[in-house]
């Protein structure tokens, strides 16, 4: 059996006094693609701090190709080869879109050539700040910037929220092409079709519980239940 | 006031401006990027002068001096930021006004207890006694020149590491969003620690070059980082530009004021500071919003 690249058990996460997360599973294999679905403050987004140790876990254990790395500072976990792309993209406002791509950028295939390649419309915006780029542009960059640490796993915390259509079918186009690759991905979005024709499983979250796991045909087979789960 | 008594101000002023851009930088750097305000960035400047006194001394020189003290500043910044200021990153400015000035009492009790409480001069290095005549009556001193060039030459350097450096980068991408360069794999405490540790050193060598200038004395540090705040926020915090900007432009007030308008020269910095914050209250080349 394979090791999983990225295993979860028990997570348990607070906010101060307040109970997020009780008790989430997850596990990701080398290349997979797993959606994460669930409403606005199911626990999304917490799930995903807790991955890196963003915001530790009060309980369970996050590993990393069978290495426990719960408790760890999250540039150490990130250094194991997971990169975030996160909810509001994150890019560094005061450097510029190509200061965005090198900053933390670690050797490996993926350079700002390969990047650029794969968003032909950030070349022209390389020298403006990142404050200066629209939304669909940041979210080119913020997966560009995370690809430039040539990870094994690329979390992307709302992959296409509050962009235009072209660019979103741009972004699930890139998406598939590192499924296609082997690059593992956890993907979360607002979007249940283009989720359901990309990942390999899926899981819903409802108030820090997981109400919901399996794979595509699973998901179909219970859409109604499911989709239940997912109405605001 | 005559050309060359003007001239002389001006290069003055600009020297002592320099010297405090040194010290400003690192405070608003501290400030920007670490999130702290650290009044024991005066007791640095303070210490680096007692150890140019101390050193120079016993070595023979003020150069020996900086070439020995800066190393050790850095090492003193290094520890300080490990030991306590690591330990305020997640809290309010009030713990921080706390923990700091705490420092600032315990510096104070390490120099009398080190270096005694008498006022010392140090000597400018032979090789600058000598001098540059202004006009008929003014001349410049050749370790003030020295002393313009070398902070103006570590401000350049600045400029390059800071926009021309991986390390730069990260600097400026930690001050808007440490936390997302935490989750890229950049180890954001050792890049809070190693920044600290230079402000330390700039400002302790900024106290080793004004040594020879303006003697050595209790209580320095306090009146270098009052004033050092000002030029702060006068640049805008955070901004290194806007500290060469705030330094230049309160040396240069400073300087004209003490032979202008004696009477009310102490004032004259606050009157600058003050009629910024009136026409641009997040400083010359601050953010209009506070992060």
């Amino acid at each position: 059996m394979t090791v999983p690249l990225l295993e979860a058990t028990g997570l348990h996460t607070y906010y101060g006094a307040s109970h997020v997360l009780h008790g989430i599973d997850l596990r990701i294999l080398p290349g997979e693609c797993v959606t994460l679905m669930g409403r606005n403050g199911m626990g999304k987004t917490t799930t995903i701090r807790s991955l890196l140790g963003l915001t530790p876990p009060r309980a369970g254990e996050v590993r990393v190709r069978g290495k426990i790395v719960t408790g760890l500072p999250p540039h150490r976990i990130a250094q194991e080869g997971i990169a975030l792309i996160p909810e509001g993209r994150g890019i560094f406002p005061t450097l510029t879109a190509r200061e965005n791509l090198t900053v933390a950028a670690r050797p490996g295939r993926w350079t700002p050539e390969a990047v650029l390649d794969l968003f032909p419309s950030l070349r022209a915006r390389l020298h403006h700040l990142g404050s200066q780029l629209s939304g669909g542009e940041q979210q080119m960059l913020s997966i560009g910037r995370a690809l430039m640490t040539n990870p094994e796993l690329v979390i992307l915390d709302g992959a296409t929220e509050g962009l235009a259509p072209l660019v979103r079918r741009q972004i699930w186009s890139v998406l598939r092409r590192l499924r296609a690759e082997g690059t593992a991905t956890l993907v979360v979005d607002k979007e249940v079709r283009p989720l359901l024709e990309l990942g390999d499983r899926h899981l819903i979250l409802v108030k820090g519980r997981i109400a919901f796991a399996g794979d595509s045909q699973e998901w179909r087979a219970r859409a109604e239940e499911n989709l239940v789960l997912l109405r605001a | 006031m005559t050309l060359s008594l003007f001239a002389l101000q001006l290069l003055n002023g600009i020297e002592v401006g320099l010297l405090l851009f040194l010290v400003a930088s690192g405070l608003t750097l501290v400030f920007g990027v670490l999130g702290v305000l650290n009044f024991a960035h005066g007791s640095f400047y303070m210490l680096g002068a007692y150890l140019a006194w101390w050193l120079a001394e016993r070595t023979g020189g003020l150069i020996w001096a900086v070439l020995l003290g800066v190393p050790v500043m850095l090492a003193l910044g290094w520890a300080v930021e490990r030991f306590a200021i690591s330990r305020l990153y997640r809290r309010d400015h009030l713990s921080q006004v706390l923990l700091t000035y705490g420092l600032v009492l315990l510096f104070n009790e390490l120099q009398r207890t080190l270096f005694g409480n008498d006022v010392h001069g140090v000597p400018a290095p032979r090789a600058l006694d000598w001098t540059v005549s202004l006009g008929e009556m003014q001349t410049w001193g050749a370790y003030r020149i020295f002393t313009s060039i070398a902070c103006l030459c570590i401000a350049i350097g600045m400029r390059q590491i800071i926009l021309g450096t991986r390390f730069g980068m990260r600097v400026r991408a930690g001050a808007s969003n440490g936390e997302m360069l935490e989750a890229l794999g950049v180890d954001v405490r050792r890049l809070f620690s190693v920044l600290f540790s230079i402000g330390t050193a700039l400002a302790a060598l900024a106290g080793m070059l004004a040594a020879p200038l303006t003697t050595v004395f209790p209580g320095m540090g306090e009146s270098v980082l009052v004033v050092s705040f000002v030029v702060v926020v006068i640049g805008g915090i955070g901004s290194i530009k806007g500290a060469f900007a705030g330094a230049m432009l309160v040396g240069i007030a400073d300087t004209f004021g003490k032979v202008l308008l004696p009477s009310i020269s102490s004032a004259i910095v606050y009157a600058v500071m003050a009629a910024v914050l009136i026409f641009r209250p997040q400083g010359l080349f601050g953010e209009a919003q506070a992060r």
